[in-house]
């Protein structure tokens, strides 16, 4: 439910900057490894030493045509670096090195699924490259202390056209834009940590009106959540305004996530004339089509085509493929557990739906893990899957078998023949107990006979722990059913 | 060389070289005749560092390997370097307050090149402030001396290299020019300097002034000398994206004296008024020497030429502002002492670290940049470049390579221009055109005025038409 005056239609561009995963920083061989001692990942180039000069990673490009060609855009054969000029103490060149008149990508999209079935596209007007500053770190007694460590480490910046109608479809294209870029391999999507960074141009008209309003531009939103939120802020914060016959500011605001409000940046922190020219340091990149059909080549699926493909060839529900293909490495890990399954059967395929989504995913969760971290391998996971289907352990027997292969490792087989697990199917045994338990329990018996028949549950659970659970529930269920039923007479 | 400064260790690589294997002497020798000579002319004040330990241990390993019979091909040469250009662990100035103190963590690409090719690394050579300056006057470590005339500048801004090789303090040694810093200097100094095509010469480790112009080169006393060190500078480097994969040619081998059926041009635009008569008649001297040796000479025209200056100054200034940013007082370099904020620390960093010319040129640069003025300043002057490029290639069509004056007045009085800015650019004004196009020139000696002082020929070739302006030049300097 749209949260404003609806006689208003906000128009919103989004700017969103993805860290790359490249090895090495954008134009100097230092490692781009997080976590390490301040200024340890550093060089005479990235320091900004008198005298040095960049030279650009290549595999830069690479990442950065991957996303341009899965966001169909236009690659330029030729594009050129320009310097952003600003000073700032984490700047160790005074400039940053980026792209501004050429940019390599432009003219793309995206789509979202605003609900069930109805798509909007959403355009890109460009993707470029340039490369992080360094860090200040000033909440400290002392002067304010400079990590340079991620100064070089590239960047991407997508900037969408203005397109976006609502917080919602922010909100959408922004995890749309995290699911490319996780699914490509390029940047691991993590807004809390800053590896994709966020800033909006927001601008609200009244509806039919043809030219857009004053924009603001909001910065500092670092979750998905606070992406709608802050931008639900400031349409409102405009209609206000507009409402009460004031104008619309064009100014740089801050989302201030404690107050859950905007607030205008400080006026020392505002954008500057940052005096863009070409770099001079460096050649221009030259694409040939050569380069971006092999990366075409390359490309994996593209998210929407796999969820569309998973519920078309496993007959999953289309909220178990959306969950599934939210993230490359979930999907894969499915289709994985799929190739070992023995009959991929409509309901098999659920089932390792069921347990990719269901113990899969929580364990990821609760542990806070990485997919491709997951310990257990998905053979292992499909091997026990095969265990149920053909009868040999139940579903309750699997939840302890799951637990236990991921202690220790071992292959679902190995564990539930250790543990004595097999499922008994032996109706003679089954029988023996189930009679010990009716001789047993007399007084429930007699309710039964008397037309409690809910009191079967009591039975079915007490020949279960009898046999450690190992009793083939069906047959007990059955079993069970009919001696009862056979009192009645 | 006149007076006192015509020392017995002013000699070119080839009396070395043959003393060298007769045993005559060692490169140590060698090396201390110039320190010698560095000391004695200490008045100059070409050197703002001398190696004496360095330079001395360098020589003994050389005279190993001479030995040894593995020596490289400058064994013997004694090289002063442009305070411009890196030098590990030693101070690299750039002529400025703010970086007195810093020392540099790695070697110039040319630098290392010159060691690992055996020659000896005398020391840092004095310069105006980043380069910036034709006069070796905006210097913050004093001015550099004409050894001829102390009372006059020797031309900048490689004032410094350029007077210790007239001096015989070096055999050679490296300058920067990104206007004309090599070629005017050695006009006024009477010796050779050359520099290259953009892209020739790696330009890591070369403090930048103004990236896209910025070439390294030699200073010698021959035109033989500068092509054996540009031999072992030139080329691909890794480290510089600018730099050229261009095949490096033996530039020295090919000297024969011989340029018959060569064309040369003469620039219309470079011998009209402002041009001294004397260096006027000094050229046209030369340029019969060139016909009576069997070279075709016609005139030719490069109509944007009257653009250069212009141009050159929105193009560098633009490029310095951004460059030299770095220079803040936050990480390295020269801090104001007691600043409150930020913002004044870097005010003050930078307003009492820099010289006047160089803020005046980050304050143009800076302007020219700026949003609204972009286009009418920055991009119209990249255009104008474009032009001045194409007036070359257009140009080279018909010959195949151009003579003109390196400067239009010989050595002037230090102070006669400091106070002028406008006049102190346009001593640059038949220099600046080979920056803009990116193609190489060489100024050589082209006899005395009056005065006694040194004029200086200029001859100019394409893109990487090194070898036709060494080879012309090479004719110039023995003929007549
Ligand atoms: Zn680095």
């Amino acid at each position: 439910m749209a949260m404003w005056d609806q006689r208003y239609e906000p128009v919103i561009g989004l700017e969103v900057h993805a860290q790359l995963l490249t090895q090495s920083k954008a134009f100097c061989s230092c490692s781009t490894k997080f976590g390490q001692d301040p200024n340890s990942n550093v060089c005479p180039v990235c320091l900004g030493m008198p005298g040095v000069l960049p030279v650009l990673n290549l595999s830069l490009v690479e990442f950065i045509l991957r996303m341009g060609l899965a966001t169909h855009c236009s690659v330029a054969p030729r594009s050129t670096f320009a310097r952003k000029n600003y000073f700032y103490p984490d700047l160790p060149k005074g400039y940053q090195i980026s792209q501004y008149e050429e940019p390599i990508c432009h003219g793309g999209y995206v789509e979202v699924e605003l609900e069930e079935g109805r798509w909007k596209r959403i355009g890109i007007t460009r993707i470029h490259m340039e490369e992080d500053a360094g860090k200040s770190i000033h909440d400290l007694d002392v002067d304010t202390l400079v990590d340079v460590n991620r100064c070089g480490v590239p960047l991407i910046e997508i900037v969408s056209e203005p397109d976006i109608r609502s917080p919602r479809e922010a909100y959408l294209y922004v995890h749309k834009i995290r699911q490319i870029v996780t699914y490509l391999g390029i940047c691991d999507g993590n807004m809390e940590e800053g590896s994709l960074r966020c800033d909006a141009n927001v601008s609200v008209r009244l509806k039919g009106e043809t030219k857009f309003g004053t924009k603001t531009e909001v910065k500092n939103m670092n979750s998905f959540r606070f992406v709608e939120k802050a931008l639900e802020y400031e349409i409102n914060r405009q209609i206000d305004l507009l409402e009460s016959g004031e104008q619309v500011v064009q100014e740089t605001l801050l989302w201030d996530a404690g107050q859950g409000i905007v607030l205008p940046m400080r006026s020392k922190e505002e954008a500057h004339d940052y005096r863009y020219f070409p770099e001079p340091d460096l050649v221009p990149v030259v694409v040939t089509q050569e380069w971006t059909d092999r990366i075409k080549e390359t490309l994996p699926e593209d998210p929407t085509e796999r969820r569309n493909r998973f519920v078309a060839e496993y007959n999953i529900p289309k909220y178990d493929a959306d969950i599934l293909t939210s993230e490359k490495a979930l999907a894969d890990y499915f289709e994985a557990v799929i190739r070992g399954l023995k009959t991929k059967s409509e309901e098999n395929c659920k089932l390792a739906s069921n347990w990719t989504m269901g113990d899969v995913l929580r364990v990821i969760n609760t542990e806070k893990i990485a997919v491709s971290d997951f310990p257990l391998p998905p053979a292992h996971l499909a091997e026990m899957l095969n265990l149920i289907i053909g009868g040999t352990i139940s579903g309750k027997i699997a939840k302890d078998v799951f637990e236990d292969m991921l202690k220790t490792r071992e292959s679902p087989k190995v564990i539930v023949e250790k543990k004595g697990l097999v499922q008994v199917s032996d109706i003679a045994a089954i029988e023996t107990i189930v009679d010990e338990i009716l001789a047993k329990n007399r007084q429930q018996v007699e309710s039964y006979l008397s037309g409690k028949t809910q009191v079967l549950g009591f039975f079915v659970g007490e020949t279960m722990k009898a046999t450690k659970g190992r009793a083939n529930p069906k047959i007990v269920n059955e079993l069970l059913r009919k001696k009862l039923e056979g009192r009645k007479e | 060389m006149d007076g006192k400064y015509r020392c017995t260790s002013m000699r070119t690589f080839d009396s070395i070289s043959s003393d060298l294997s007769a045993g005559k002497t060692s490169c140590e020798q060698i090396t201390q005749e110039y320190l010698r000579a560095v000391e004695g002319g200490k008045e100059l004040n070409a050197f703002l560092a001398v190696f004496r330990e360095s330079a001395l241990e360098q020589a003994q390993t050389v005279d190993r390997r001479l030995t040894a019979g593995t020596a490289g091909p400058l064994a013997g040469t004694v090289v002063a370097i442009k305070d411009v250009i890196c030098v590990r662990d030693e101070a690299v100035t750039c002529g400025s307050k703010i970086l007195q103190d810093f020392r540099s963590l790695y070697d110039a690409t040319v630098v290392s090149r010159l060691k690992q090719a055996d020659a000896v690394i005398i020391g840092k050579t004095n310069m105006d402030e980043f380069a910036m300056g034709s006069s070796t006057e905006n210097s913050a470590f004093g001015r550099v001396k004409l050894p001829l005339d102390q009372s006059r500048v020797p031309g900048g801004s490689s004032g410094g290299s350029a007077v210790a090789v007239a001096a015989g303090m070096a055999t050679a040694s490296l300058g920067s020019d990104t206007g004309g810093s090599i070629r005017q200097p050695a006009a006024f100094t009477g010796i050779v300097g050359l520099k290259p095509t953009y892209g020739r010469v790696s330009r890591y480790g070369l403090v930048a002034f103004a990236s896209s112009f910025d070439t390294i080169g030699p200073f010698a006393l021959t035109v033989k000398d500068a092509a054996r060190v540009l031999h072992v500078i030139a080329g691909y480097d890794e480290r510089d994206s600018t730099s050229a994969a261009v095949p490096v040619p033996e530039y020295a081998g090919s000297l024969d004296k011989e340029v018959r059926g060569v064309r040369v041009g003469i620039p219309r635009e470079y011998f009209e008024e402002g041009l001294n008569e004397e260096i006027r008649a000094a050229l046209e001297r030369k340029i019969d020497l060139l016909r009576a040796g069997g070279v075709e000479v016609k005139e030719v025209s490069l109509p944007y030429t009257e653009y250069a200056i212009a141009t050159y100054y929105i193009l560098v200034t633009a490029e310095a502002s951004s460059n030299l940013a770095r220079y803040d007082g936050a990480r390295y370099g020269y801090r104001a002492r007691r600043t409150g904020d930020l913002l004044e620390m870097y005010t003050k960093s930078r307003s009492e670290g820099f010289g006047p010319e160089v803020k005046r040129r980050i304050m143009l640069g800076t302007y020219v940049l700026s949003a609204g003025y972009y286009d009418a300043y920055y991009r119209k002057g990249q255009k104008v470049r474009r032009l001045i490029q194409e007036d070359f290639i257009r140009v080279f069509q018909e010959v195949d390579c151009l003579v003109t004056p390196t400067s239009p007045t010989t050595a002037f009085k230090a102070g006669e221009k400091v106070d002028d800015p406008l006049q102190m650019y346009l001593s640059d004004i038949y220099t600046t055109s080979a920056n803009l196009a990116g193609i190489p020139g060489i100024s050589i000696p082209c006899g005395r005025d009056r005065q006694g002082l040194p004029i200086g020929l200029q001859i100019l070739g394409k893109h990487f038409g090194e070898p036709m302006i060494l080879r012309v030049a090479d004719f110039l300097e023995t003929a007549g």
